[in-house]
């Protein structure tokens, strides 16, 4: 795999850093310099609390590869509870018990492997919320 | 728009392990040379997404050029996921109408199963974001499922609600000899098909497959004197939305298929009630759905509707898939997009067989790139 292509993004896979639009005030996450509402730059860090809830979710059974040996693995939209959607794996969780609204909290595991010598990519993935959402 | 469509080529849609990419290519241009009786074309557009991933192999403008006898002709690969073959399309019409090249050649071509499995589904999921989507290992059946399951929660529905489309599907590729799937499908066996991606089931998700179609294209004058029923390329729009769902608004909402929709029809000078069928991106039955409403066809959180009362059939208000659709018909990703246009151009021509919607004068195809990301319609019309 690619190093320095997951190298670069562990502020965002570890800590959920984002921003914060210098015009409008909204939050943004996954970063991207320039406002998904106004257009304008926006390019200072916010480090998201992780607190959320589920807004869909799905169980894949049919894995790509690298991900194989997770299968099945849910998927979900989060709603972070600053206002952004997320794309994370859930865990920590059987299949049964997600539902849509549930709270979740972000939370640090291995992603995917690439075999017996290759990287580990480490990155967020969300479980059943353990901790109260905070007033933001 | 002064751009007429004067030949059509496609192959059968399906697994075919004894053909190469350059001959699924050459066959479809083949047969869309012999249709418009010309022999070679001054440009050429090679609509396609996967040839580097599944075969090892880019460059397909001069490959297939090189290999279709066409040595020295102006050719490039066009890509936007599985919206890549209606984005050639686009760009044959667009060089064409710049005055630049008279007669130009679209072709849709993906080969899909030099490679099998995991490696096929993960070559599936790069038009998603890689690094935020992909990276998370979500799949385009993955993407489906998230779409599809906000989409039950929001309108009340069970899965059992989006039969209709799959079922209207096989129904009309029961009719079309190059379809994938000949079989019809019985209704209450639907919601318990193998899951893909809860609750993307196997009867949900439109199958992969190998398959080329090609179009040619000239100006409307030069057209009416080289055959004799050219089809009116009367609207041609393409709109972008966010790559990924996470970052939409309003992620039930697919605004890039609506944007263009409305270009499209501003420029055929028409409204959807004189649309007489509809070739949608049906690769999953929520993207029928979310396409018939962005296209206005439905109010939101009701193009579900349009299956379940029968109106999408042949003969219902609104005809979609009427060869088979992606679901019947197959899905060869980066061709997806040709084949709806020589479906249209067939059923204005009259020449759809059993196939045939009875009268069709105006048709709409829209070929999206994964969840809506990119769209790109376009409005035919038998010329008068």
């Amino acid at each position: 795999m690619e190093v320095s292509r997951h190298w670069r993004l562990q502020a965002q896979r570890y800590q959920l850093v984002g921003e914060t639009c210098d015009s409008c005030g909204v939050k943004l996450f996954p970063p991207r310099d320039v406002c998904l509402e106004c257009e304008a730059p926006a390019q200072e860090l916010y480090t998201f609390t992780g607190l959320g809830e589920i807004y869909s979710y799905t169980t894949i059974y049919d894995a790509p590869a690298g991900f194989e040996h997770n299968a099945p693995y849910m998927v979900a939209l989060i709603k972070l509870e600053e206002g952004p959607l997320v794309t994370a794996q859930l865990t920590d969780m059987d299949p049964s018990e997600a539902q849509i609204g549930m709270p979740v909290e972000m939370v640090t595991r291995k992603l995917r492997t690439d075999g017996e010598e290759g990287m580990i990519v480490y990155g967020y993935k969300f479980r059943p919320a353990v901790k109260e959402l905070t007033a933001v | 728009m002064n751009v007429s469509i004067i030949g059509l080529g496609q192959t059968e849609v399906k697994e075919m392990w004894d053909t190469s990419i350059r001959h699924l290519a050459w066959y479809a241009i083949e047969a869309a040379l012999d249709d418009a009786h010309i022999s070679k074309v001054d440009a050429l557009y090679v609509g396609n997404m996967l040839s580097g991933e599944l075969s090892q192999q880019n460059h397909l403008g001069a490959l297939v050029a090189d290999f279709a006898g066409m040595r020295g002709v102006e050719a490039v690969t066009v890509e936007a996921a599985d919206a890549s073959g209606g984005m050639a399309l686009r760009q044959a019409i667009l060089a064409v109408k710049s005055g630049l090249v008279e007669t130009a050649l679209a072709v849709g071509v993906e080969k899909m199963t030099d490679q099998t499995g995991s490696a096929v589904t993960a070559a599936m999921a790069y038009g998603l974001d890689a690094d935020y989507e992909a990276m998370q290992g979500l799949t385009l059946a993955g993407m489906g499922a998230l779409l599809m399951r906000r989409y039950m929660f929001e309108h009340g529905l069970d899965v059992a609600d989006f039969a209709g489309f799959s079922v209207n599907a096989h129904a009309n590729g029961a009719a079309n000899p190059l379809a994938m799937f000949r079989n019809r499908l019985k209704p209450e066996r639907f919601a318990s098909a193998p899951l893909v991606a809860d609750p993307v089931n196997l009867f949900d998700m439109a199958p992969a497959a190998d398959g080329a179609a090609a179009v040619i294209v000239t100006s409307r004058e030069k057209a009416m004197d080289m055959v004799p029923q050219p089809v009116e390329i009367a609207g041609s729009a393409v709109a972008t939305d966010t790559i990924a769902l996470h970052d939409r608004r309003d992620v039930l909402w697919l605004q890039a298929a609506a944007t263009s929709v409305q270009k499209a029809l501003a420029q055929a000078g028409v409204t959807t009630e004189e649309i007489d069928l509809f070739e949608l991106h049906d690769s999953f039955t929520v993207l029928a759905a979310l396409s018939l409403e962005a296209a206005g066809f439905a109010g939101r959180g009701e193009g579900w509707m349009l299956a379940r009362d029968g109106e999408i059939g042949r003969n219902g208000r609104i005809p979609i898939s009427t060869f088979g659709g992606l679901k019947a018909r197959g899905n060869p990703m980066g061709a997806t997009g040709m084949y709806q246009i020589v479906e249209v151009a067939r059923q204005l021509r009259g020449q759809a067989g059993e196939c045939q919607v009875e009268g069709a004068k105006v048709g709409m195809a829209q070929n999206l790139g994964t969840n809506g990301a990119t769209a790109v319609t376009h409005i035919l019309r038998v010329a008068e």
